[in-house]
């Protein structure tokens, strides 16, 4: 017999709700069982009425970020039996909640965009000259940051993305340092002015909560404080370059 | 027409009491409130020497007034505690390597304390004279 575990739910119908009601959901549960697998069974067998997005259930889409008793995490990868005092689950935090537990991530999408995440190279090298070699201490300058899997858990533990939804953000950051450390990318100037933006590298005061609820790994404070060292140092070079 | 109605939450001022990390965050920035006022109350010192024996020594008896040992014991508690947690954050500013080994994490977190101690040192030497 399966014991039983009460989960809480904020739950937001735009059609009715005027503001999210949290309601309170019985969900039998085995020591295996995800909070994503409850989420599935209160849908099909208690409430068809509940949203929230999912896709690879193994930590890799990015779909299900949710807060859970306050702490961004992922639904996939946040068991049942790490929470004995039950579970309080709300859409993530600092994005608009759409329905229920899904949010609207338009606005981390934009920035995402606008950082440029993608190789830029005008002047590529030709087939005939070989590959391109990195060393290991080449490729440990971006590769964790290439482990991100864009799915805002950083941004919902951003206070001063929550704050002030003009600063980048830290995922967003991150993949920009990612793109400007490799050395196959030629793009760096241009990503520069993201960086040295108020609301690039400087808008973040080193919280540090990002790289903590990080479900890849990825250390996005980091990212950030060396996006700072590489601005000042852009600010110091352009003083000798002035006109440019 | 759209049926979306997003619904925007609030922080509200007391956000960061709502996650013990970002409880600790502002307890570590909150720091700089009593070390503004510890640099204010320095400056006046100096500005009170530059007026002389009396005025100095006034302002040196007035420091000795429980209340204020009492502010310099809370101001040092309290950079202490900021110190202590930018060190242990301070590896990640940096991007050192030797060769292809990246510098261990430790040994940034340890020459940060190891200075601190020197300039420490160097201070108490200073002011023993």
């Amino acid at each position: 017999m399966a014991e039983v575990m009460k989960i809480e739910i904020l739950r937001y119908r735009p059609e009715t709700d005027k503001e999210p009601v949290w309601q309170t959901f019985d969900v039998p549960f085995t020591r295996e069982m995800s909070l994503l697998e409850a989420l599935a069974y209160i849908k099909d067998e208690l409430d068809p009425t509940l949203s929230y997005r999912w896709s690879c259930r193994m930590a890799i889409c990015g779909s299900c970020g949710m807060m859970v008793n306050g702490i961004p995490k992922l639904g996939c990868k946040t068991f049942l039996r790490d929470y004995p005092k039950g579970m309080k689950v709300e859409a993530l935090a600092n994005f608009p909640i759409e329905r229920d537990l899904v949010v609207d991530m338009s606005d981390f999408i934009e920035k995402l965009e606008s950082v440029k995440p993608y190789i830029i190279n005008d002047n590529p090298k030709s087939l005939d000259d070989g590959c391109h070699t990195q060393s290991p201490k080449d490729m440990a300058q971006y590769k964790q940051f290439s482990m991100c899997i864009n799915c805002g858990l950083c941004y919902a533990a951003c206070p001063q993305y929550g704050l002030d939804k003009s600063f980048t953000g830290p995922a967003a950051l991150a993949i920009l340092h990612r793109y400007n450390q490799d050395n196959r990318d030629a793009g760096k100037a241009e990503r520069m002015k993201i960086v040295n933006a108020e609301e690039g590298a400087w808008g973040c005061t080193f919280v540090g909560y990002c790289s903590q609820v990080c479900p890849k790994d990825v250390d996005p404070a980091a990212a950030i404080q060396l996006g700072k060292v590489d601005s000042a140092k852009d600010y110091v070079i352009a003083m000798f370059k002035p006109g440019e | 027409m759209t049926k979306r109605k997003p619904y925007e939450r609030k922080m509200g001022a007391t956000w960061w009491l709502k996650n013990a990390f970002h409880t600790k965050y502002i307890i570590r920035e909150g720091s700089s409130l009593v070390i503004a006022i510890y640099s204010m109350v320095l400056l006046f010192g100096l500005f009170r020497l530059s007026q002389g024996t009396d005025a100095f020594n006034g302002w040196l008896g007035a420091m000795s007034q429980p209340a204020w040992l009492a502010f310099h014991l809370l101001t040092l508690v309290w950079t202490l505690y900021h110190s202590i947690t930018w060190f242990s954050l301070a590896p990640k500013a940096a991007n050192l390597w030797l060769g292809q080994k990246r510098v261990p994490d430790s040994w940034i977190v340890n020459s940060m304390y190891g200075a601190l101690a020197g300039i420490s040192v160097v201070g108490l030497v200073l002011v023993l004279i």
